[in-house]
């Protein structure tokens, strides 16, 4: 069943940004929408005509179809349970991190295809961001397949363990920073808020302005799908080998759910950085995993 | 071959052409010289024995050897490739210039044909004082084709510092040459076999390192780079950054052949000042507002790529990991290949774009894809492609050089794991700012609407320009697509450094294949999706309107977004390191109507500044102090050279020398 992840991404990416909107409802006491709204809006938009800009050429038709078959690509890397994902290699998580860039570029192009001034505010923005980011996510990436010996995603889950206390301690300083990218990748609280209605200060939100029908429903789609490919990540760490196919289904749902609780909460109780402050905030991840490739290297030579 | 060597008597027919059919006799024979050499070096590459042969003459009673080994044969096919399609590039292109004299044309395209010449030559040549000598010609040969526009005194600058700073390259070559002649008694390259044997390695290595640097433009050998580059015409731009730097690498990696001792020494200097070049010239690219100087920097910053490559494959032969040293090379030499393509291609189509809109200036620029479609595509492609992303070309040698490092964090020391974690650190900041500084540059030149151009008039280059540019556009999308076809050459090339070569567990560990299948499910998902909406926007309402302006409905092109803005909050945390100078009239208080303004900004180079100023400013004082000696009288010079000759006769008596 080594479709059984690809399948698990894409249902639970239906109810994935119902979960956080509900959270953050419960928890500034409001009756909040139900679950499922987040999807119904989407099909909503389906259902509707677009409204094209005519400033803009071609390359803003394909790239929510591209910003989408990117993020699909790159969830049919990751391994699911004890079985690899549609494609696993040697590698692979290279290639993880460079597909998503790809439909990074499609998007920033596309908003600066609209010739205003705040799409491209907001290009400029996530340019800068994803570049900030992604240093930290393959330092980490990379400090555990040397920790593992292994460099594809599902040969290094699948050897993964954390015997020690420093390297529990790793365990959870390593989780703390990949949530902290998700975020940054994701584009929400405390780096951008989506429910910001300031154009000046929007970052992912500001991108999209002119998009619109099966386009839009095609790109928020993408955003709760690549938020869930990222939970995967995180929830990969807690299958062992042994782990059967419903038990698997268990511990994603459930990692999955409370990961989305936890976005929830972390998004109701903080408010966003200053956008300058932002550069900074991002930069420090990196330091922060080259803190975890230090810890697993004294791990590594403590062994020997 | 005889053919070939008296092939470049012909090039003095172009003193005899019209200029009219000066680019097309050019064309014709640069395919000519392109087709015989190719067939030499693909015959090589496929029967795998080194060709070679004996010239009818000798020089100075030197026999000179032509010898096509896998290394040369394979820079071969990359120069003939790129210059191939330089020349067809050429056609439309200097059809701008059919003002001019019939001097300044003859003089273009014999020199265009004697740097292709020499770039083989280069490429042929194993005797170290011919090869100087074709060293020579090039460098040459590419300065006049620089100093093509030598009426603008920018140009005529750019030309002479290039040409002083090759020189000074050759000069450590040249010293490098007589030290292994001095030491052997040998001028063939493999006379650097017996030198590495009995010498230290790294003094000699370096030595050639920084001249054959200066050439590829390693930091802090690269000032040149950004002032040639834009100064040229653009197919020549395309060929010196496509390939001509290359000729830096092609020595650097001929002399590695040879060496043998304190690899990891060189390995870990090579690695360090790849990762500097790589991240100053992507660094420095994303400020410029010159489309060339943009590109030139780019060009750096791909051959710290290449650099990194080669590090990284050295470090791996020093510790005996065939797999890293594979990966390494292989990652490295592939992308000598890769960035000639895309590096001519975005050359190329900024060329198409300065035919049209005669302006490099990317603020001025905008909105030409609905004019230029084909470019924008062709920018596009090689913009991802440069960029290192799926599923172009430049994915799969980042690919390949990231497998180093990683099978290099799992399997060394402690000390190449961190090391080996900064490089990996390095090669993704640098993809970052490349991704950065391509947005910014596609977006601004191609997307959105003209800020300061008049777009009327602008059309589609021809098809013959644009012919040349499609077919390297296959080559990168079959790179892209199809790595497996193309690694199996790498992995050889890189053999040649492995000296217990097992190449088969390679194609195994890293299976080359999976990297094909990724891209085509992509590709599938992408045209599958595409098709979903079609499906869905059928019976749709599809309308047109204007972009949403927050309300504001008047001319939005004056609010767009411009290349200075999209890097401001870049260039803004980098200000000390990038060293912009900013000039602009400031409003005064008693300024009540408003003026033209100006406001201008550009980066000096912190190597020129801290680097190389300081050192040539105090040589220039020095040298001023001895400048008595230089009174203009003739009688003087006569005496000196009396004094030199009775001081030269004591010394012979004496028997000093």
């Amino acid at each position: 069943m080594k479709a059984a992840g690809i399948i698990m991404i894409l249902l639970t990416s239906l109810v994935f940004p119902g979960i956080i909107t509900r959270v953050k409802s419960i928890a500034s006491g409001r009756k909040g929408p139900g679950l499922f709204q987040p999807m119904l809006d989407i099909i909503r938009l389906l259902k509707k005509g677009s409204v094209y800009s005519t400033t803009t050429s071609f390359i803003f038709k394909i790239a929510p179809v591209v910003y989408f078959s990117t993020i699909l690509s790159a969830a049919c890397l990751l391994p699911f349970d004890n079985e690899p994902g549609l494609l696993s290699f040697n590698g692979d998580f290279i290639a993880f991190s460079y597909i998503l860039a790809l439909g990074k570029f499609f998007m920033i192009i596309a908003a600066l295809d609209t010739g205003s001034a705040f799409e491209g505010m907001g290009a400029s923005r996530e340019a800068l961001y994803s570049l900030l980011v992604e240093p930290a996510f393959f330092v980490l990436m990379a400090s555990f397949a040397m920790f593992t010996g292994h460099t594809s995603f599902y040969e290094i889950y699948n050897s993964i363990y954390f015997s020690s206390y420093i390297a529990v301690f790793v365990g959870v300083l390593a989780a703390y920073n990949l949530f902290q990218i998700i975020m940054v990748e994701n584009s929400r609280l405390p780096y951008d808020d989506p429910k910001t209605h300031l154009e000046l200060t929007m970052i992912h939100e500001v991108m999209v302005l002119d998009n619109s029908g099966f386009d839009l429903a095609l790109i928020n789609f993408a955003s709760s799908m690549k938020f869930v490919v990222f939970g995967t990540l995180i929830s990969n760490f807690f299958f062992t080998p042994e782990t059967p196919l419903y038990l698997g289904i268990a511990i994603f749902l459930s990692i999955q759910f409370l990961f989305a609780v936890m976005v929830g909460i972390a998004e109701s109780f903080r408010a966003r950085y200053k956008l300058r402050n932002n550069n900074k905030a991002i930069v420090l991840l990196t330091p922060i995993s080259i803190l975890i490739f230090l810890s697993i290297l004294m791990i590594i030579m403590h062994q020997n | 071959m005889k053919i070939f060597i008296f092939l470049p008597l012909l090039s003095f027919l172009f003193f005899l052409l019209p200029k009219k059919f000066q680019s097309y006799f050019n064309a014709l024979f640069v395919i000519i010289v392109a087709a015989i050499s190719s067939y030499y070096a693909i015959d090589v590459i496929s029967s795998g024995e080194t060709f070679t042969e004996c010239l009818p003459f000798n020089v100075w009673g030197n026999q000179i050897i032509l010898t096509i080994d896998l290394l040369s044969a394979f820079f071969i096919l990359v120069i003939n490739l790129t210059v191939i399609t330089g020349s067809l590039f050429a056609i439309e292109y200097m059809g701008m210039y059919k003002e001019r004299r019939r001097s300044d044309f003859y003089l273009h395209f014999f020199s265009f044909f004697w740097l292709l010449y020499s770039m083989l030559m280069v490429c042929m040549i194993h005797n170290m004082v011919a090869f100087l000598v074709a060293w020579e010609i090039m460098s040459v040969a590419s300065f006049v084709l620089v100093i093509f526009e030598n009426e603008k005194p920018e140009v005529l600058k750019a030309g002479i510092n290039y040409l002083v700073q090759m020189h000074i390259g050759a000069l450590m070559l040249i010293v490098g040459v007589i030290l292994v002649y001095n030491e052997t008694g040998s001028l063939d390259w493999s006379a650097l076999t017996t030198y590495f044997s009995k010498n230290s390695n790294i003094g000699l290595f370096l030595l050639f390192f920084a001249g054959f640097g200066i050439k590829a433009g390693f930091v802090p050998f690269h000032t040149w780079l950004p002032q040639a580059h834009p100064a040229a015409p653009t197919h020549v731009s395309g060929i010196m950054s496509g390939v001509m730097i290359k000729m830096g690498i092609y020595g650097i990696l001929r002399v590695l052949l040879h060496t043998q001792s304190d690899l990891l020494t060189i390995g870990i200097i090579i690695l360090v000042i790849s990762i500097v070049s790589g991240i100053t010239g992507v660094g420095t690219a994303i400020i410029q507002h010159d489309l060339k100087k943009l590109l030139a920097y780019h060009s750096i910053e791909n051959i710290g790529i290449i650099g990194i490559g080669i590090g990284t494959g050295l470090i791996g032969v020093a510790t005996q990991n065939d797999l890293i040293a594979i990966l390494g090379f292989g990652g490295g030499i592939l992308h000598v290949l890769n960035h000639s393509l895309f590096k001519s291609l975005l050359f190329y189509s900024t060329g198409s774009v300065y035919l049209k809109t005669h302006t490099r200036e990317i603020d001025n620029l905008g909105g030409l894809i609905k004019k230029m479609p084909h470019t924008a595509i062709l920018f596009l492609v090689a913009s991802i492609a440069i960029c290192g992303l799926p599923p172009f070309n430049g994915f799969v040698s980042e690919f390949l050089i990231y497998n180093g490092f990683a099978a290099s964090m799992i399997s060394s020391s402690v000390g190449l794991k961190i090391l080996m974690m900064f490089s990996m650190l390095s090669l993704v900041v640098i993809g970052g700012l490349a991704i950065f500084c391509f947005t910014k540059a596609f977006g601004i030149v191609f997307l959105g609407t003209a800020r300061h151009i008049k777009t009327e008039a602008i059309t589609e280059v021809r098809w013959y320009s644009l012919l040349p540019q499609y077919i390297i556009l296959m080559a990168i999308v079959a790179i892209g697509v199809v790595p497996g076809l193309f690694t199996g050459l790498f992995f050889k090339l890189a053999g040649l450094y492995v000296h217990s070569a097992s190449i088969v567990p390679t194609s195994t560990v890293l299976n080359i294949t999976s990297i094909s299948w990724f891209v085509l499910l992509f590709i599938g998902l992408a045209i599958f999706m595409y098709f979903i909406k079609w499906l869905f926007a059928r019976n749709k309402v599809i309308e047109q309107a204007p972009t949403w302006g927050c309300g504001y409905t008047g001319d939005a092109s004056k609010l767009q977004y411009t290349a200075s803005s999209y890097a401001e909050n870049y260039s803004h945390d980098m200000d000390d390191l990038l060293n912009q100078k900013t000039e602009y009239d400031r409003i005064a208080t008693e300024d009540i109507f408003p003026q033209q303004r100006s406001y201008k900004t550009h980066s000096e180079s912190l190597a020129e500044k801290k680097l190389f100023s300081p050192v040539i400013l105090s040589l220039q004082k020095l040298l001023n102090k001895l400048a008595f000696v230089q009174t203009g009288k003739t009688q003087h010079y006569i005496m000196y050279m009396f004094v030199l000759l009775i001081a030269l006769i004591l010394l012979t008596i004496f028997k000093v020398i």
